[in-house]
């Protein structure tokens, strides 16, 4: 692995950790605006995250230490995801590590410790939260591997980089476009259910009966909550960068000239910022649904993907 | 040179078998030398089957007998080696658990018996992987059934420890029967009951023969190996041995039957086989694989919750090896190998983190003498060791990286993924759905040892019996640890396992893959080309471990180090007290109720209301169960009709001598009539 490689790689990491608190206040500034409400800065979460890794932390003491280690595990699995995931610049130098299927694994392995530590207070708040998380990350994740592995196709690859590259070397001509456009519809929804938007889920609610995530992290406090706050700010990055890299990789740098990159960068906050506007427009125009309707969503975004694949095989016959 | 370490194996199990029963009334010195010897036997097996995989040639030892069609013969080829080594592995982790585990049975169960049987059933299962003639595989694979039998019904004074090994007993049986049908038309063709008469005979056999072969070989070896619908037995009779059994059959014993099936469908068959054979089996992969985990997930005794996991992981190996038969019924040899070689990966690895999480099970039972989850809890303070070790366990088979669950399954997806290059429409649409299905598989996992681990280890203890458990001896620990730490080891080292598990797929499928599946000096594993996809699971665990340390800086110089203050958990201005918690069965109540199709679940709910108002409730009565679909629908009816079919027969038993003599005289006369 040579300089630059290196270079790009720590590169990526601090626009992640450096845009992803823009993102989330974004979101909730359109989301303000909206409901004719003057809202916060956009520069609010990185206030909050500041505050939060300075406050004392409180830690139950039901707990064992599985609830002080989630928030590092959970901030390092994502951090780490968003690493094979090309931002700026395509191919990522690692993107030999994992191709999709370690992806989705490696965002899992955060699911895995975050619904651990939800049960480990041992309120059941925290239960509760874990619980119905297991049932939308369950129906997420096939429709989520499908929807990305019908993009893979037309790639011919199932690297993420390698896909994106190949779509960004078009020069913004995609190859099969039903197919990307119903991929691109189930990963829109997947999004909001990754990430726990409405309709999902509600990031704005303490109330018991519509919360997931935020009843799963309800213990957590200080710098703890501080490193879960941001992992899930990195995750919806995670999620916006994959619709705007894989479905409009226009823009994006293909070579290491500064220009290019430079370029790529300003396409790029462009890009997840525009996104991050949408995301706050949906979240407005649709009210939560029951978590047992979820299933319906979700199964729509199974059932697009799926004629995603159809599709891309019947139109090359 | 070999010969005499495979002389010292079955010298070290016969020690094992029949020391003990040298010193009558002295359990502990018993134990020591059952155990002790089997873990010597587990070691040299390690080293038998390393070698085994090593040797340019098939290792064969003979050995006539007076019997006729009988020989004693012994092969030790690369997919042999690679079973002994896998038995012997988990054999060796065992039976240091063992050690331990069995003190609980001092004076209830003679320990000497107990040992003799174990052993004899670790040297069974090397023999069936060994044996090179159909008729000497039978006797050693019935001895395994008949072995495990026994070591099930240990605990025979309860009943529903006698109705799992009935259970068991009848449909290992069924299965034996298919397998014996499966020789018998080999031995129509050959003549012969060596397997290297089948061998030779594979592409003389009449196509309508193969056919039959493959279904007799699918439902014989299915049944043992637990596939849906033949896997009802498998989750009665797992959870009913001692715990250091149930790992060896839950981990290794079916194994075998994955054995039995490649052996008979790539070695004996082989030859190029229709496609809707890999589809099938791929099928049944799929099918078991998803009923599997669901069931797991309603399923709150541990025990039983494994074993409908080993349901589920055995789908797993199926659909690698499936797929691995469909490109090889297309004549892709390299795709074929990685399928053989995603499903043998997943074979060891299943071996591994499953006797881990049943030592763990055997662990808690240990501890606080019970199976149900729901008298568990906080045991992670308590047990620290078993429970990081459970934990390990419960991370791998739920696939998250860098560990080895995870490096097998993502093999598997890329072989599903391949399916772009096949050149039917139909399987390339059938191959991704399988893949997604894997992923709903793989989360649901997820769910339930977020589940498994989170109800039994974390919060507070719901009961007396968890909030007096201690932990466990150091030699339980000991197997515990050798095999949570052989879980992040095979999870790293790709590089080091994928070229062993090629000599074994490289005599089936004509061709080496080894060489062609690393990139970056075997830092990166890249079927195909690294262009198509690659995983580098080495990288992975730097990059997670170097980003936990950034994660703990960035806190640090962000925060300073700031003290931490412990509190009770907020209970809404209650204490917070174990009947708060949350449950197992609350836990997975939005999946019961999402997939209440499958489940069928039958819900009673009775009030009993007070006198003067219907508003105030005085009792509550739930009542929850899940209907076993396959049970109801398909074993109950069958069972039916043998029961229907003696009663009737009944009647020409007239308890009366004259009448049975009449009855041989008249079957007498029939036999020369028609014989004659």
């Amino acid at each position: 692995m040579s300089a630059i490689d290196f270079l790009l790689i720590n590169l990526q990491m601090v626009l992640v950790l450096g845009l992803s608190p823009l993102i989330v206040g974004v979101i909730r500034r359109v989301k303000a605006h909206l409901q004719c409400r003057h809202g916060a800065s956009v520069f609010q979460p990185y206030a909050d995250l500041a505050k939060l890794f300075r406050k004392e932390p409180v830690i139950s003491t039901t707990a064992s230490w599985i609830f002080p280690a989630t928030p590092y595990i959970l901030f390092s699995s994502t951090l780490a995801a968003s690493l094979l995931v090309p931002t700026i610049i395509a191919p990522m130098p690692l993107n030999f590590a994992g191709n999709i299927i370690a992806l989705v694994y490696l965002l899992a392995l955060g699911t895995f410790f975050l619904m651990l530590a939800g049960l480990d207070a041992g309120s059941a708040f925290g239960g509760m939260g874990s619980s119905r998380e297991a049932i939308v990350a369950s129906l997420t994740e096939p429709a989520l591997i499908l929807s990305l592995f019908a993009v893979a196709l037309t790639a011919g690859s199932a690297n993420i980089s390698a896909i994106v590259y190949k779509t960004a070397i078009l020069q913004g001509i995609v190859l099969d476009p039903p197919p990307h456009l119903m991929a691109l519809v189930a990963l829109f929804i997947i999004t909001l259910a990754e990430t726990g938007r409405v309709p999902v889920d509600n990031p704005a609610t303490h109330l018991e009966l519509t919360m997931i995530h935020e009843a799963m992290i309800l213990e957590y406090s200080g710098r703890y909550l501080a490193l879960v706050e941001w992992a899930a700010g990195m995750k919806l990055m995670i999620f916006l960068t994959l619709l705007a890299n894989i479905f409009a990789p226009w823009g994006i740098a293909t070579t290491l000239s500064p220009s290019a990159l430079g370029l790529g960068l300003l396409v790029f906050v462009g890009k997840v910022v525009g996104l991050a506007v949408v995301v706050g427009v949906f979240e407005c125009m649709f009210a939560k649904l029951r978590l047992f309707r979820v299933t319906e969503l979700l199964g729509a975004a199974f059932i697009l993907s799926l004629l995603a694949l159809v599709f891309f095989y019947i139109l090359r016959v | 040179m070999t010969i005499f370490l495979f002389l010292a194996l079955l010298l070290a199990y016969a020690c094992g078998m029949l020391l003990p029963l040298c010193f009558p009334h002295r359990p502990h010195v018993q134990n020591v030398m059952a155990h002790g010897s089997a873990a010597v036997a587990g070691c040299l097996g390690i080293v038998l089957g390393l070698i085994g995989l090593l040797a340019p040639e098939p290792l064969v030892w003979f050995l006539p007998s007076s019997i006729p069609l009988l020989t004693f013969s012994l092969r030790l080829d690369s997919l042999s080696a690679f079973f002994v080594l896998t038995i012997s592995l988990v054999g060796l982790a065992v039976s240091v658990f063992a050690s331990g585990y069995v003190r609980e049975f001092y004076g209830r169960i003679p320990v000497s018996l107990l040992g003799f049987l174990y052993n004899g059933f670790l040297l069974s299962m090397l023999l069936v992987v060994t044996a090179d003639n159909a008729f000497f595989f039978l006797i050693v694979w019935e001895l395994m059934s008949l072995l495990s039998y026994f070591l099930v019904v240990s605990e025979h004074e309860k009943p529903d420890v006698r109705f799992a090994g009935l259970f068991y007993l009848i449909m290992t049986h069924v299965g034996t029967a298919f397998i014996l049908v499966t020789f018998l038309m080999f031995y129509q063709e050959t003549g012969s009951f060596a397997f290297e008469a089948f061998r030779s005979a594979d592409q003389s056999l009449p196509e309508g023969l193969r056919t039959l072969v493959f279904w007799t070989a699918l439902i014989g070896f299915g049944t043992k190996a637990g596939i849906v619908p033949l896997h009802v037995w498998l989750p009665y009779a797992h959870p009913a041995a001692p715990s250091h059994v149930s790992a060896l059959m839950s981990g290794v014993m079916i194994k075998t039957a994955i054995y039995g099936l490649l052996r008979v469908y790539f070695d004996f068959l082989g030859g190029p086989f229709p496609w809707w054979w890999g589809f099938v089996v791929l099928l049944v992969g799929t099918v078991s694989a998803l009923l599997g985990v669901m069931y797991a997930l309603m399923e709150h005794d541990l025990k039983s919750l494994l074993a409908f996991h080993s349901v589920e992981n055995i789908g797993i190996i199926l659909m690698g090896i499936g797929t691995g038969m469909v490109f090889y019924a297309y004549d892709m040899p390299h795709l074929a190998a990685l399928g053989i070689i995603a499903g043998l990966y997943h074979t060891l690895n299943h071996a591994v983190f499953k006797a881990l999480l049943f030592m763990g099970a055997g662990s808690l039972l240990y501890a606080t003498h019970t199976r149900n989850m729901e008298e568990y809890g906080g045991l992670l303070r308590r047990m620290p060791w078993t429970g990081l070790f459970f934990l390990i366990g419960a991370i791998s088979i739920s696939a998250l990286p860098p560990t080895n669950g995870f490096v097998s399954e993502w093999l598997v997806f890329q072989g599903l993924f391949l399916s772009l290059e096949l050149p039917s429409l139909f399987l390339k649409l059938m191959l991704p759905i399988a893949a997604a299905l894997l992923a709903l598989t793989g989360a649901l996992a997820l769910a339930c040892f977020v589940k498994a681990f989170g109800i039994s280890f974390l919060a507070l203890p719901r009961s007396s019996h968890a909030r007096k458990a201690l932990e466990v001896p150091v030699p339980m620990r000991v197997g515990m640890g050798f095999l949570a730490s052989l879980c992040l080891v095979l999870g790293l080292g790709p590089a080091v396992v994928v070229p062993l598990l090629d000599r074994v797929s490289e005599p089936f499928v004509g061709i080496s893959i080894a060489g062609r599946v690393f990139e970056m000096g075997g830092w990166t594993l890249a079927p195909v080309s690294g262009e198509f996809s690659s995983l580098s699971t080495p990288v992975l665990a730097i990059v997670l471990a170097g980003l936990t340390g950034l994660g703990w800086g960035l806190a640090y110089v962000l925060g300073g180090k700031g003290k931490t203050r412990f509190y009770k958990t907020w209970g809404c201005g209650l204490n917070v007290t174990a009947r708060m918690e949350y449950t197992a069965t609350g836990f997975v109540q939005p999946i019961k109720r999402v997939f209440s199709t499958i489940y069928q679940p039958t819900v009673k709910l009775e009030t009993e209301f007070l006198e003067e108002s219907h508003y105030f409730a005085k009792r509550r009565h739930f009542e929850f169960s899940i209907e076993p679909i396959f049970l109801k629908y398909l074993y109950h009816p069958i069972l039916g009709f043998f029961s229907t079919l003696a009663a009737r027969s009944r009647v020409i038993q007239g308890g009366n001598l004259s009448l049975y003599l009449a009855y041989i005289f008249v079957t007498l006369v029939f036999l020369l009539m028609v014989m004659g």
